[in-house]
């Protein structure tokens, strides 16, 4: 697992306050982890934050799994 | 004007909850209390020195069982970020409350006719000087998406009623130190018209952080002189005293139809006797005159009595902040009560807690029924040299024991706003 996935999963765990074994790549945020759509506005500041990246409102919309944060991030640290 | 249109309809307090300086817990609480133990000391929750005052009454952290605050007990710990502290204080006292009521609507009827009507003076101080930190320093767009649900002072009921499903009246009073008898007071007038059969009602507030004490400060509010001896500050009546002394806390109660109670087979600490208010109309934060205001609230609970006097009253929870004030009051009671200031006793519990603001008048109310159950009245502390004498017994250092049948506390707050609320024995 790289580096971002392992802080990515950190943070869902630190924000959300689930089991570290929940948070798998598939997980939704809402369906699976317990969010509603206050915290995962939080969740995505926190990914803002920790990686110093801006995710903007529509792309921001678009992540709903824990895959999908990993994905965005690596992208645009790629870029 | 006479009575109220109660429809035949009694309240009485069927559970109560208290987080305050001395435990967490209303029986730890009460224990300690009339003991003579003083829950003041230098204050711990920021570093004061910069600040006139430096003692607080403030929750103690600790296990649960030994009367401390251990939050993961009350607040999931997912869910403590997305609250400031006095959201967290007053849903501990909220939850041993309903607890302690065994109130569990079984239906959707059930749910509908329970609601909540829990205040504070302030509401989420930290959490507001917090986010504006975060907006001053540039991360405007990084500002908690929390922030406003955790400063609104509704939100206490708004936790709650998800909690248990509550679906009744969602209320919340913020009249400053008058909040908590205002929000027992107007909650059991819900219950008389109808609106609901239970009401979960008091205050919480949790005000001492740099810019709460601050403040005050400023406002000269404040007592600056026993930083060195904090547990000596808080001495209402005395003619040392020199300002109150900021406590944090909740106090919240359930509040019921006596039918609904009977029905359910409840244990009753009390009934709602009566319930008054009245506006000063004269300065932001002094009492007028004589305290006027003071005693137009307590004839207007005495009005809403069903008919008791003030022959009737044994024991006033007094305002009593340790301020100047307190003398007002005093003259106030006496005028009041007249020949029958003679057999009366009254206290001042801020003495032993200091002032919690909005959840003041709440748990004083709870100290009234603990009173009436037990036959114990709570002493005013620190009471060493009284400024000015009175036939009144104002129970210097310790507690008595006395029958007390009918109780009576007053709570007055900035803007002139002035609540007094009767508590008395159940008799069926």
């Amino acid at each position: 697992m790289s580096d971002i996935a392992d802080k990515v999963k950190k943070i869902v765990v630190e924000h959300l306050g689930v089991d570290e074994s929940k948070v798998t790549p598939d997980a939704s945020f809402i369906d699976d982890l317990g969010a509603d759509s206050l915290d995962t506005v939080e969740l995505v500041m926190a990914f803002e934050e920790a990686f110093s990246v801006e995710i903007p409102e529509d792309a921001a919309e678009k992540i709903a799994t824990v895959k999908d944060a990993i994905d965005y991030i690596e992208k645009q640290k790629a870029a | 004007m006479s009575g109220t249109a109660t429809n035949g309809r009694r309240v009485v307090v069927t559970g109560i909850g208290v987080v305050s300086p001395l435990a967490v817990g209303a029986e730890l609480t009460w224990k300690r209390l009339i003991e003579g133990q003083s829950g003041i000391g230098r204050i711990t929750h920021f570093d004061p020195s910069d600040l006139p005052a430096q003692v607080a009454g403030q929750v103690p952290d600790g296990p649960t069982a030994e009367g401390g605050l251990t939050l993961s007990d009350w607040v999931p710990v997912k869910d403590q970020k997305k609250m400031d502290r006095f959201i967290h204080l007053g849903l501990a006292a909220a939850i041993q409350a309903v607890e302690d009521s065994g109130w569990k609507p079984e239906d959707e009827d059930d749910r509908c006719a329970t609601g909540v009507m829990i205040g504070s003076g302030i509401g989420g101080l930290q959490t507001i000087y917090d986010g504006s930190l975060t907006v001053s320093s540039g991360k405007a767009r990084r500002l908690s998406p929390f922030f406003i649900p955790s400063a609104l002072i509704n939100l206490i009921s708004g936790h709650l009623s998800i909690r248990y499903g509550f679906k009744g009246p969602n209320h919340a009073v913020v009249t400053a130190c008058a909040t908590g008898v205002h929000a027992i007071g107007d909650a059991s007038r819900l219950i008389q018209h109808g609106d609901a059969d239970v009401m979960i009602a008091g205050g919480a507030e949790a005000a001492i952080c740099s810019l709460g004490i601050a403040g005050f400060c400023s406002a000269r509010a404040l007592s600056t002189g026993s930083n060195d001896d904090p547990t000596k500050a808080s001495r209402p009546w005395d003619k040392d005293r020199d300002g109150f002394i900021m406590g944090e806390g909740a106090g919240v109660v359930v509040l019921e139809e006596l039918e609904h109670a009977k029905r359910r087979g409840a244990k009753i600490y009390g009934e709602i006797g009566g319930y008054g208010m009245s506006g000063d109309a004269h300065h932001i934060t002094a009492p007028a005159e004589g305290h006027e205001g003071a005693f137009r609230a307590m004839k207007a609970a005495l009005r809403n009595s069903g008919g008791l006097t003030t022959a009737d009253i044994d024991y006033v929870n007094a305002h009593g902040t340790s301020t100047m004030a307190d003398d007002l009051e005093l003259d106030a009671v006496e005028r009041f009560f007249g020949e029958d200031a003679k057999r009366l006793v009254m206290s001042s519990t801020k003495s032993a807690i200091g002032h919690l603001l909005g959840a003041a008048g709440a748990v004083e109310a709870i100290f009234c029924l603990q009173a009436i159950r037990d036959g114990v009245v709570p002493p005013t502390l620190n009471l060493d040299n009284p400024a000015r004498e009175s036939v009144i017994d104002r129970v210097a250092h310790v507690a008595q024991q006395r029958k007390i049948d009918v109780a009576l506390s007053n709570s007055f707050g900035f803007g002139g706003t002035n609540a007094s609320i009767i508590l008395k024995r159940f008799k069926d």
